[in-house]
This record gives C-alpha cells, structure tokens and sequence, in this order.
C-alpha cells in the first residue's frame, strides 16, 4: 500500500513535529462516550458548568503547533488535517486557516492527514457540520503561534527586537535593515523557541487574510480526484491482502441458525468462511454479524457469497413492513401525546380561531448511498493492528476495533483515507470492526472488506422515518394564532438504548420544537415510536422531515389566508429578535452555546429576503411553473431556498432555477460553501422526488440504484444560484455541510402547489402528479 | 490464460473469463482509479474506454474485452479531450468528494469525443447515466461546456 497519509510524526525532516510534545495546549479531557458525539451540551455532571462548541465535545480541540504544523529545511510546510474529508473541502479549508495566520505560501504547504487519535488532535468526530466552526479558532492559534516562533528565531539570529521582524508569505523580514530569511533555513532554530502562551499570541486582522474568505485556493486532492490517484477506503492495496464481503442477517437483529457453504468453497478464489458474531438490537457501533467469505479478489468473495446457503433467525423484527408502520404512527399523530414544548394556550386558541387548517405529512426511511460504499482493511502483527478506511469517526472506530481484538487503543493504528461521500454513515465504525473480526480469523493476514451497494442501501443506519401532525387556528385576518405539531418517528437513539422511544433533545432541536414563529400559542408534541430497524443520522438528520412538514404547513396556512407564502412566512417569523434556545425549549442548541448562539430571526428573515429577491419572487411565470420558497435554521446557520418548478401535463418535473441564500456567519472557503450549496440542492431533490427505503417481512426491499433513486443529471437543477450573506470573523461561525438540505423538499412542494394548486403531502412525489 | 490490454500494456490475469474488467482492473492490476459504486451498470462510476467507447467496466467481462484496448482514468490525461477536462474538473472545482469523477471524466471524454459542441440536453443524455451523491451536476456540466467552447474538442 502506498500510505498515503502517513502520520506527520514519520515524515521527513518535519521539524517543528519532531518536538517533544509539551503538555500545554492540550485538548479538553474525554467527556462520556462517542455515542454521545452526535453533539450533545456536556452538562452531563451538575458540578460541571457545561460546555458548549468545541469544549463540550469528546477531546475537545488541540491548537499546539507542535502538533499540526511542520517544516522542513526546504521550506516545505506540513499542516496536519485532523478531520475527515467526505466532500466537503475540509482538508483544503482546515489547512488554510493555519496556512494563512502562518504566512505561509500555499504553493510550499502540502497536507497530511492524521490518524485516530483524538488526545493528540482534538475531536475527529467528523460530523454535525461542526469542523470550520469548532476548528476555526483552534487553527488560527495554531498557525499564529507557529508564526510568531518563526519571528522569533529570525529576531534571536539577527540579534534584533522581535517587534522589528515580520513574517510575510513564506519568509521574516527586518525592515529595517532589509534581512530576510526563509521558513526552511530557520525552522531548526524556531524549534528550539517557546510555543507562546495562547493569549499572547497575536491572531491576523482579518482585513490581512492572504486565503481565507478570499476563494483562490483549489482543492488540494482535485489534482488526484481526476487522475484517478486519489485514494479511498475501497482502494487500500497491501502485500498479500484478501478480501472480503459479508452476508448479514436480512432482519436488524437477527442471527445466523445454521451455515452450508460447500458451494461457497467450491467458487474458484474463495478461501475461507468467517462467521461474525450477531449483535442483537440495540446494536449500537456493532457489526450486524453474519457469514464473511474471504477470497482472493472481491469478485470471487461476491460469487462465493451468491453460493452460500444460510439459514437466519430473523429476530424481533421480522414483521417490520412500512405500510403497517405508516399506518401505526398516523394513529399515534393523531391523539394526544407527551408534551415536549408548551407556550400559551393551544386549545382555547384553537377554539377561538375562526379558522383551523389541519394537515400532516410523511417521509419515509432514507439510505445515505455515498457513492463509495463502506470499505476497510486490516492487518494485524504482533498484537498491533492498523486499520485503513474512509471513517469519519476514526477515534470510535480505533477504540471498537481495539475492544474487539482484546488490544488497547493504543495498540491500533486507524489510517483515514479519503472518503467517498460520507453523509453520517461512515460516522459509524461497524464496517472497520468487521474486517477485524475477519482479518483475526485470518491469522492477521492484510483483509479488505467491501460493502457491496445491496449491503450499503440494505444494511445501512437508515434515516428515521416520520409522521408529521400539525394544526393551526387563525384568526379573521388569517394570522396564525395557536401552533400544534406532533412530530412521530423512531429515534436514532434507539440504535444505543433499546428503550428509547420518544426523539431525543437533539432530534427535537431540529425544526421541531424550536421554531422561532411569533404565534402566541405553541404546542409541541411526542409520541412514543418502536424503531425496528438500524437508524443513525443522515446528512440534516432529523431537520429533513421536520423542515419538510413545517415549512410545507406556514405555506398551507398562507394558502387558507389568501396570502403570499414569502410575506406569509416573514409575518410568521415576526420581527427580528435574538430568542434564547430556552424559550424554545431547545436543551440541545445544536451543541452551542445560547449566549453566543441565540436563535436570530433577524438573520433568518435576512435569508428570506435574500433568497426572494435573487429569484425574483413574484414574477409572472408560465403556464405549469411556480416559485416555492422555504427557510430553515439549522447547525447554528440559516437557509432560504426558492425553487422554480416546471410541471408539464404529464405531471413530469423539471428545476429551471435554485436560488439559496445562507448566513453562515464569516466563510473559509466560499467556492466549497457554494459547493456544498449547490449539492444540498441535489440531494433534497432526490429527498423529494425519488428517495424512499422501504421494509416488508423485515426485509429492506430496494437494493440498488434502480429500486433506490437518488437525483441524476437530468433531474437535476438548471442553474443553482448561492447567495451568501457575509459575515463577520469576530462573530460565532455556523455550519455549512448539513443546513442546505432541509429547505429543499418543502421549497419544491411549495412551488408544485404554486404551479398546479397541488399539494403533496406524503415524500417522495414520484409519480403523484400524475395522477 | 486471458489477457487484457489496458492503457497500452498487455497483461496476463487469471481469472475466470466472466471476471468484471472492473475487479481485474482494480484486484489484480492495482488500477484502482476505476470505482465500483454498484455492479449493476447503474451509476457509472467505473466507466472506462473499451476501443474508445464507454463501458461501465462491472459488466464487462474480461472475455469481452480480450483483444480490445482499454483505457481508464489512470491514462485519460493523454487524450487532449480528457486531459483538457481534467485541467477544467480542478479549475472550476467540480469535485466534492470526488469518487465518481472518474467516471465522469470518462464519460464526458467519450461524449466530446464524438459531440464537439453537444446541447445541453446531449450533455444531459450522456451523463445521466454517471451519478454524483454529493450533486456536482452543475459544474459537471460547467465544466464540459468550458472545454466545448475553449478546445473545440475534436482531435
């Protein structure tokens, strides 16, 4: 294998790196488990006062520059990325951040990306859009301090104050006497300098950015993404390695009864048969157990699975079928249920109101699909193992694999190559377990294992599926008066705690229980949901179906008021103000501070705005097209999106034109913002045309892309346009890879009712249009 | 013994004839650049030339391609054609994470190939078939207009 990503620690004359590590700067102690790293407040302890953003997060975050940051004689930097990049840019913007405070040349940078080890560099949890705005201080420290070591080698050399010396791109200079010296020839003598003490280090007016916020820098893997050199999870190569792939139980908690797999061992290449222990449910991080076939090339493993005769124990879950689940929860929507948030008083509002509008909504299970599905490989020699693969949580997955094997996380080497698309699945470490297990049973000998697509859509950590209740009372003038939703899904926790029914502060914290509308009496409602299958969290997670109902809902309640749905909405969201998470309920506040990060309606009717202008809301359109529009705040940023549609009289659709306005606070990189924008737009498509996973006999029944579709070129939009609000550097940052997705489904429903009077109601659209 | 010819070499594999190109170029040639994304001819992702047309590699048997030229991402950069889309691909930042590009580039190769200057609508026939999870659509097609208009695209 060509180790792509070697630790900086073996790299070349990477000097600053060499350093003993000195226990200053050091990261924030573990706090609970990675379950929890789905981004909880840590106010776990009561003594504790809690901690928010990157502190309230397990391993917290590291600034030393000793840690991330190298340089060789020849002037080359090292910057070390310590987060996961699955598309959204991490590993060019991260960099930057330190590169720019660094003063360094971007063309003398290269990147290095590190390995599972949270203590050395902070939380590598890689997901809940948290990297830029957990990191972006952290890394500016980072390069500042390693600057400011710079200058003071060049200022001790030339024997002058180091208030006469400046590092500017890639050199210090003394002015006055018109010396300078280059980062190579002076990164021995910065080493033997003191890291700075944290506030003493002086942090770039942001006025002198060189790269950040300034949008010239390309990606640094795009070079080897169309090459073809660019190495994923699936493409780990090592001498003598065998591959492997899995049968797993059909039902979430099931088991192997009996194996025969003589057929199996007949198939030219296979070598071996490996059973995998089940997990029953809740099987958190666990595999799922099954048969793993282990031959010499993944074809062979395939046609060696095919021949496999086994007979399963389905388990609890065997009667999972969607239909009947539909059916379960919509009664479940409809009575009255645990009350998570109550302001005012709904009903004697609703009894007074001189309307009620009722409506409710589905979204069904969702599989994440990146295009490359999970993979691993491990190798294990004299009781050190070393993990390659696209994980997004290498942390978790080298703690998992250490337990399995019986060794100590230090024991275990996880090597995180890129990753092929990412969405929240690879946050779980199942798949780097597995090839453990099978790696163990191979007396250590180098295993990859490949998730085939049937197993990635099959077997995933599927996207909840939801009933959405919602009634409205409004008044003689159509103003909403009394808001009632009930929100009914499985929640994700119930893949940690078998208990679990209701959806947890965190789910709720999405676009349910904090909607930020000036109505006076709110009521927000949980029913209790028994999960059936594996659910984890997808790209927005929780906001797609709470997004998708309530932004659908103020519409319909524009329509039963004979109002423009855009002014409809502005009036919804009332003046601008800064509400605590508190008055909302809101315990979880996306893991953020609620001093630092109030809900802001300000902000949110500035993306309204915005994104309505841009698309020029209110423009007569033709026959079969309409504007929709929807907004939503979540991960600490706010989203509007208007949608052009155009439905022809087959009842076929097509996207003439996005528009999305973001506040996401102060940008890194704003063409990967665009990026991100531009993609979530995609994929909320396909959330609401197309997606759909369904179960029978506990079975998931779409195994492919042609029984589970996700948006192609030709279903996709026209033109995407993205519009960002600037911000400000000294202000708190929000995040950027989830919070495009949830306005999108409603934003289409939006305009379709716009377009043809109507309204849907039950994801995905498919073919209701042409009824 | 079966053989294939990729990217100008000849290789001996044994493997079984019915062996996907995909997994002889990906297991036993170490081309890993090709990308499985589902085996059933439905994504793209490992699409290669076979005498200049695309193929989606998954399906192709190696018997199928025994005296055949192959080309994969690894030595499109030698085609202008593909070597242009590439330098456009970085240029305009078409890539998130960047996995199905390959197969992107050499379907978009393969279209410009034959369409120096294709509509919108050829643009969209010829890559639907490709897909992108992270949604580069637009800039996929972007950058294929770009280098429509900048090369002229014929050889």
């Amino acid at each position: 294998m060509s180790a792509p990503r070697a630790d900086v620690a073996t790299e070349r004359a990477v000097v600053l790196a060499n350093l003993s590590r000195r226990g200053f700067l050091q990261g924030m102690t573990a706090l609970g488990s990675f379950v929890l790293a789905a981004g909880f407040p840590s106010a776990v302890r009561a003594a504790d006062p809690p901690k928010y953003g990157a502190d309230g997060m397990p391993n917290g975050w590291v600034d030393d520059p000793l840690v991330f940051v190298g340089i060789a004689a020849d002037g080359t930097v090292s910057i070390v990325c310590h987060r996961s990049e699955m598309g959204q840019g991490v590993r060019t913007g991260m960099p930057m951040i330190v590169a720019d405070e660094l003063e360094a040349d971007w063309k003398r940078v290269r990147v290095v990306q590190a390995p599972g080890d949270e203590k050395r560099f902070g939380n590598q949890d890689t997901d809940g859009s948290r990297s830029t705005r957990h990191f972006f201080d952290p890394m500016r420290r980072c390069g500042a301090a390693a600057r400011t070591m710079l200058e003071a080698a060049a200022a001790t050399r030339w024997g002058v104050p180091v208030s006469e010396v400046e590092a500017r791109n890639h050199e210090v200079v003394h002015a006055k006497t018109g010396r300078r010296a280059g980062y190579g020839s002076l990164a021995k003598e910065a080493a033997q300098q003191p890291v700075p003490a944290r506030d003493g280090v002086r942090l770039k007016d942001p006025s002198k950015f060189r790269y950040i916020g300034k949008g010239q820098i390309k990606l640094v893997d795009g070079r080897d993404m169309v090459t073809g050199k660019a190495q994923y999870g699936i493409d780990t190569r090592l001498p003598g390695m065998l591959y492997a792939v899995v049968a797993r139980p059909p039902v979430y908690g099931g088991k192997v009864v009996s194996v025969d797999s003589t057929e199996t061992l007949k198939v030219p290449g296979v070598l071996k048969v490996v059973e995998i222990e089940a997990s029953p449910a809740p099987a958190q991080f666990n595999p799922l157990g099954g048969v793993a076939v282990v031959a010499r090339n993944t074809w062979a493993a395939i046609q060696g699975r095919k021949a496999l005769k086994v007979i399963w124990d389905d388990g609890p879950n065997g009667s999972y079928d969607s239909v009947a689940f539909k059916a379960s929860m919509e009664e479940s929507a409809r009575k009255p249920s645990k009350v998570v948030r109550d302001n005012g008083n709904v009903d004697t509002a609703m009894a007074g109101a001189a309307k009620k509008v009722e409506a409710e909504y589905y979204i069904p299970h969702l599989a994440h699909a990146p295009m490359e599905p999970p993979a691993a490989t491990v190798r294990i020699t004299k009781g050190k193992a070393e993990v390659w693969g696209c994980f997004q949580s290498p942390q978790a997955t080298r703690d998992l694999v250490a337990k399995r094997l019986g060794l100590q996380p230090a024991d275990v080497t996880v090597h995180v190559t890129l990753l092929g698309g990412g969405f929240g699945r690879k946050s779980k470490p199942d798949f780097g377990i597995e090839a453990a297990v099978v790696s163990k049973a191979m007396e250590g000998k180098p295993v990859k294992l490949t998730w085939t697509r049937e197993d990635d859509l099959m077997h995933t950590y599927f996207h909840t599926v939801s009933v959405e209740h919602l009634e409205a009372g409004l008044d003689a003038q159509g103003k909403p008066v009394a808001w009632m939703h009930r929100s009914v899904a499985p929640t994700l926790f119930s893949t940690f705690d078998a208990a679990a029914r209701n959806e947890h502060a965190l789910e709720l914290g999405m676009g349910v229980i904090n909607v930020p509308f000036a109505i006076p009496n709110i009521r927000i409602e949980n029913p209790e949901a028994t999960a059936h299958t594996r659910i984890g969290w997808f790209r927005a997670v929780s906001n797609i179906p709470h997004a998708f109902a309530v932004q659908s809902f103020v519409a319909e309640l524009a329509a039963a008021a004979g109002r423009d749905p855009k002014d409809y909405l502005l009036e919804v969201i009332g003046p601008a103000r800064r509400i605590t998470p508190e008055a909302l309920s809101d315990a979880w506040n996306h893991g953020e501070s609620p001093e630092k990060y109030p809900v802001d309606t300000g902000r949110l009717r500035r993306v309204v705005e915005t994104a309505a202008r841009e698309a020029g809301w209110g423009r007569q359109l033709p026959k079969g097209r309409g504007l929709g529009i929807a907004a939503h705040y979540s991960f600490v940023s706010y989203v509007a999106s208007v949608i052009e549609v155009a439905v022809d009289d087959a009842g076929e659709i097509s996207i003439p034109r996005v528009d999305i306005a973001v506040d996401c606070g102060a940008t890194v990189n704003p063409d990967r913002v665009r990026a991100q924008m531009q993609g979530a737009a995609v994929m909320g498509l396909g959330i609401a045309t197309v997606g759909e996973m369904t179960f029978k006999a506990g079975r998931a029944q779409q195994d492919n892309f042609h029984t589970y579709e996700v948006t192609r070129m030709s279903g996709a939009p026209r033109e995407t346009r993205v519009h960002i609000i600037p911000g400000d550097y000294g202000q708190p940052m929000g995040g950027v890879g989830e919070p495009g997705v949830p306005p999108i489904a409603p934003a289409l429903c939006n305009a379709i009712f716009a377009a043809t009077g109507k309204r849907i109601r039950r994801l995905p659209i498919r073919d209701q249009l042409k009824a | 013994m079966a053989s294939v010819t990729v990217n100008g070499r000849r290789h001996p594999v044994n493997l079984p004839d019915d062996t996907p190109l995909l997994w002889a170029l990906r297991d036993e040639l170490g081309l890993t650049g090709t990308k499985y994304g589902c085996g059933m001819a439905l994504c793209g992702a490992c699409t290669v030339h076979v005498d200049g047309q695309p193929v989606r590699a998954c399906m192709t048997p190696i018997s199928a391609v025994a005296g055949s030229k192959v080309t994969t991402i690894e030595a499109i950069g030698t085609d202008h054609v593909g070597r242009a889309l590439q330098a456009a691909w970085v240029d305009m930042g078409v890539p998130q994470c960047g996995y199905c590009q390959a197969g992107q580039i050499m379907s978009a190769t393969a279209l410009l190939r034959r369409n120096r200057k294709p509509t919108d609508a050829q643009i969209d026939e010829a890559m639907s078939g490709n897909i992108c999870r992270c949604g580069t659509y637009g800039r996929v097609r972007a950058a294929i207009k770009q280098v429509a208009s900048r090369t002229g695209a014929g050889r």
